[in-house]
């Protein structure tokens, strides 16, 4: 007797869903053209770029640019500057909303509790440019309210976003500001989930709330922490372009000037493109490194990892 | 429940000053928005007499006056409105599809194109490749360049696959008996079950969207096709001199106009906010898990 056990063709399998792959076209093309397009594109790092012949056809030239890249003090400026901001804002941005989640899981359940949930999280659904805007009126020396409450407790005017010693703190608050309320909700999210039989047996052997703190509700959302530190370590090149590029102005470009802001304005106001998609480049590969290396961190630690 | 235990005075003590400290920190969230309101309602002169505004002391409509007579406003206005109903329409129907056939783990191919997904988020191109690639498929100086380029987000669309992850197969197959096939399924069957899912990733795709200043900046020269985002930068940003398109002396109107502007911009996402709010929670969680 003959089992027929091959597999169905290829073909027939795809006629069988041909629906589903269907589906997948708009993304295929979507992904194929601007997601690989540009890291195909990027090998223009290492050529003389001439836009009338493209980029396959353009001469190559070796680590020219990188060459160039590395022997340039502005590049490590930009460079250093961008981990600074970004560094700080990881030390005290990423605690801070596990410490509001906390906070606000001790709160009695009720109105005013989903109130103060709904307040801080508002700021993250407004755009840079018009936070900005709003910055620049309450924080002025003139007559904005934060230096007018200085001046009542007899300080000296501030010039948050005029002083270069000033303006990285601004940014680093104000970006804290702007996103704490967003990633309380997710750890909040995770809180809730926390099976309440665990705090009821907690209870019953005699257990304070301090205690149910921490040995039920912090183990609790340790992995949504791993998870999110993941992330962020992944954001670490990205200082936040439009954050900076709303705000920045010459006169703080020393401390302020980011990778980002830097290639913007020396690739497309100047045209230099090859010598900025090096740069690039360069920040994509230290990202995509530090990404592998906290995943496989958290993997070590016993936790899932996100990749 | 049931285990009662009375409090100590010094849990007391910790519930009112962490319930104090909240408080003050949601404050500090809104009070910049309320500080805004109240100064696009204020006269210049009443502005510039006081640091803090917590009420007008003397009321004034002339910026939002010279706001609702400014042609760009609206010109800016009516380009957002396109780049975000449209934008988010394409988005969420590509997202949507993408996400269905990524949740279907037995599909051939489903590892590789998961991991090609993925690995989006973990390496780019850069700015300036992904600019050469714009310019060669001729978005530069379109508004279609504020939505095709981004037409996927792919950490929302992991939100929406692992909401397809939760559905119950016998949901599905009993829709295939019926004579359906997979399109009618996802669109029939599986949207109305996730709803939740849906609307968070339209929330997030729509406030992308009306805030968007990268893709503007890096893309659109032309003032014509300028979003609302770009009009507000040049308004608050540039000198008023620079500014003064209209002719008219911005430096007159001052802090109040500019703060109108704000307003104007800020309302529809304030509008809308409340009727997503209760879904998203839910959703942004299942956006925290696991790619």
């Amino acid at each position: 007797m003959i089992t027929d056990n091959r597999k169905p063709s290829v073909l027939t399998y795809f006629r069988k869903h041909k629906y589903l792959y269907l589906m997948l076209i708009p993304g295929i093309l979507y992904y194929a053209v601007f997601c690989y397009g540009p890291m195909y594109g990027a090998i223009m790092a290492f050529k003389d770029f001439n836009p009338l012949e493209g980029i396959i056809s353009s001469p190559w030239v070796g680590f020219k640019y990188f060459k160039q890249l590395f022997l340039l003090d502005k590049f490590y400026d930009v460079f250093f500057n961008t981990l600074s901001i970004s560094f700080t804002r990881l030390l005290f941005g990423f605690p801070f909303p596990i410490l509001i989640a906390l906070l606000l899981n001790e709160m009695k359940r009720g109105k005013l509790r989903d109130t103060i949930q709904t307040a801080i999280y508002i700021p993250n659904f407004i755009s840079w440019v018009v936070l900005g805007g709003i910055m620049v009126n309450l924080l002025s020396v003139e007559n904005g309210a934060v230096n007018a409450v200085i001046r009542f407790f007899g300080g000296k005017p501030i010039g948050f976003l005029s002083d270069e010693k000033y303006f990285i703190p601004t940014l680093v608050v104000s970006m804290i500001w702007k996103t704490f309320g967003y990633n309380t909700i997710i750890y909040f999210a995770a809180l809730t989930g926390i099976d309440s039989q665990l705090y009821e047996a907690a209870k019953v052997d005699g257990a304070g709330r301090f205690r149910q703190l921490i040995y039920i509700t912090i183990p609790g959302i340790i992995p949504i922490i791993v998870v999110m530190f993941i992330m962020r370590i992944g954001n670490i090149m990205q200082a936040g372009f439009e954050q900076v590029f709303v705000l920045y102005h010459p006169g703080v470009y020393g401390t302020a000037d980011i990778i980002d802001t830097y290639v913007y304005r020396i690739g497309l106001q100047e045209g230099k493109f090859e010598f900025s998609a090096a740069i690039g480049l360069f920040k994509s590969v230290i990202n995509f490194i530090l990404i592998l290396v906290a995943n496989r961190l958290a993997r070590i630690a016993g936790e899932e990892g996100v990749y | 429940m049931g285990v009662k235990i009375k409090q100590s005075f010094a849990a007391n003590v910790f519930d009112i000053i962490n319930t104090v400290f909240l408080v003050l920190l949601a404050l500090s969230c809104i009070y910049p928005f309320w500080e805004t309101l109240i100064v696009s309602f204020s006269s210049l002169k009443s502005y510039l007499g006081s640091d803090v505004h917590l009420w007008p002391t003397e009321w004034s409509f002339a910026g939002y006056a010279y706001m609702l007579s400014n042609k760009d406003l609206w010109v800016s206005y009516l380009n957002t409105l396109f780049v975000t109903i449209v934008g988010t329409g394409v988005n969420v129907v590509i997202t949507v599809m993408t996400a269905y056939v990524l949740s279907k783990k037995n599909l051939h191919g489903h590892r590789i194109l998961t991991f090609l997904a993925v690995f989006t988020m973990m390496f780019n191109g850069g700015i300036i490749p992904t600019y050469i690639i714009v310019k060669q498929v001729h978005l530069i100086n379109s508004l279609w360049a504020l939505i095709l380029p981004t037409a996927i987000t792919t950490s929302y669309m992991i939100i929406m696959r692992n909401f397809f992850f939760g559905i119950p197969k016998e949901l599905e197959e009993s829709a295939v008996i019926d004579g359906c096939n997979e399109i009618g399924v996802l669109f029939k069957i599986l949207l109305p079950v996730s709803l939740p899912g849906v609307l968070t990733i339209t929330l997030f795709y729509s406030v992308d969207h009306w805030n968007d200043f990268f893709n503007a900046i890096m893309y659109l020269n032309d003032r014509s096709k300028w979003p609302l985002q770009m009009f507000l930068r040049s308004m608050l940003f540039e000198s008023d001199a620079a500014y003064a398109s209209g002719g008219e002396s911005l430096f007159l109107l001052g802090q109040p106009m500019k703060m109108s502007a704000v307003i104007a911009s800020v309302l529809p996402v304030m509008l809308i906010f409340p009727f997503f709010q209760k879904y998203f929670t839910k959703g942004i969680l299942l956006g925290a898990v696991k790619g």
